[in-house]
């Protein structure tokens, strides 16, 4: 497995973001890859979080939004791996534990 | 009998389960989530709370605990393993039962007393139950609004493998009723087996009626039943 350094979740929904500190910082530098992996509800699952964030936001005077669906961003630092390797390996991670097969889908970038 | 009652990290229904085991004269004690060993337990509860406070998705982390490896096993030899709330969702997590629990469709928090109908007895859950007896328990969580696809609930009815509905004070399966969005009003389910089960209201909050409601009691007589019979069957 490629070493995860860091694992950072975003909640879409909060639009929080965790703030890198002095320690992080160093971690930061050694990394050479970074996977991106988006989690979002499966069209069939009840998605009450999007539907109230859509509601707000046409409440807001925004027009023109079809759906909202709210779901996790995750970046994960990578080291000492090739791309395929870790591609590979993730993907393993996604559809075991990083998501729920059931309720979710997502969508796993590595760059 | 002896349950075992496991523990994570913020756990917060594990000695209400506890006592409700006692209650009922029979003994329990605590499993920590890093033991790989259920010792001589006879039947475990997966209690609620808030395990790995939630992270990632409810039960997502706890399933990875080592005492989880253990409940498997217990399982998969055919031993009772119940799960209530958080304890429901880890199960699903783990795969021992099948869907999920997602967030509740008004997105509150609810806490309250249901009613809750038994939809078959022909389990060790739910045996000992009444015939017509509705259960009056307490809810309290925020995503427990139960999910499976269609196949897979049509798979759960073929098999008869749900136990409980949201019903209201007259035994009606109405959408009022249901607290969280449930699909078919889902309160609780068995796996295919029949020895494992788990549902979202507390029945251990309601086995004493100074607590508002002994119904929950009925639940876990059947557990003990059950166990009872299999025990003089072995005997025999």
């Amino acid at each position: 497995m490629p070493r995860v350094r860091t694992a950072k979740i975003v909640l879409a929904s909060l639009g929080r973001v965790s703030q890198d500190s002095g320690p992080h910082l160093q971690v930061r530098q050694a990394f050479d890859m970074k996977a991106k992996i988006i989690i979002t509800p499966k069209k069939a699952v009840l998605d009450p979080q999007g539907k109230t964030v859509q509601n707000a936001l046409e409440h807001m005077g925004y027009g023109g939004i079809g759906a909202v669906h709210v779901g996790k961003y995750l970046e994960i630092e990578l080291q000492n791996s090739d791309k395929e390797t870790a591609r590979k390996q993730l993907d393993e991670a996604c559809h075991k534990f990083l998501s729920n097969p059931v309720i979710e889908d997502y969508r796993l970038e590595i760059e | 009998m002896n349950f075992a009652v496991l523990q994570f990290p913020a756990s917060n229904c594990d000695q209400d389960a506890i006592h409700a085991v006692r209650v009922l004269g029979h003994s329990a004690r605590y499993v920590w989530h890093k033991d790989s060993s259920l010792g001589d337990a006879d039947a475990v509860i997966v209690p609620g709370g808030f395990s790995y406070g939630d992270y990632l998705r409810c039960g997502a982390i706890a399933r990875f605990s080592p005492v989880m490896q253990a409940v498997k096993q217990f399982a998969d030899n055919g031993g009772l393993v119940i799960g209530i709330c958080n304890g429901f969702q880890i199960l699903t997590e783990a795969g021992l039962l099948p869907g999920a629990l997602i967030r509740n469709r008004s997105l509150q928090f609810r806490c309250e007393h249901i009613f809750l109908k038994t939809i078959t007895h022909d389990s060790p859950f739910t045996c000992n139950i009444p015939q017509g007896k509705l259960l009056r328990v307490p809810i309290a969580h925020g995503e427990g609004c139960f999910f499976a696809d269609a196949e897979t609930i049509a798979r759960l009815r073929a098999g008869n493998q749900i136990l409980w509905q949201y019903v209201n004070s007259e035994g009606e399966l109405t959408d009022d009723a249901n607290p969280n969005g449930a699909v078919e009003n889902i309160a609780g389910i068995c796996n295919d087996r029949r020895n494992v089960a788990g549902l979202m209201p507390h029945p251990e909050r309601a086995c004493e009626a100074m607590l508002g409601s002994d119904d929950g009691r009925l639940i876990f007589d059947s557990m003990i039943r059950s166990l009872q019979s299999k025990t003089t069957a072995k005997a025999a």
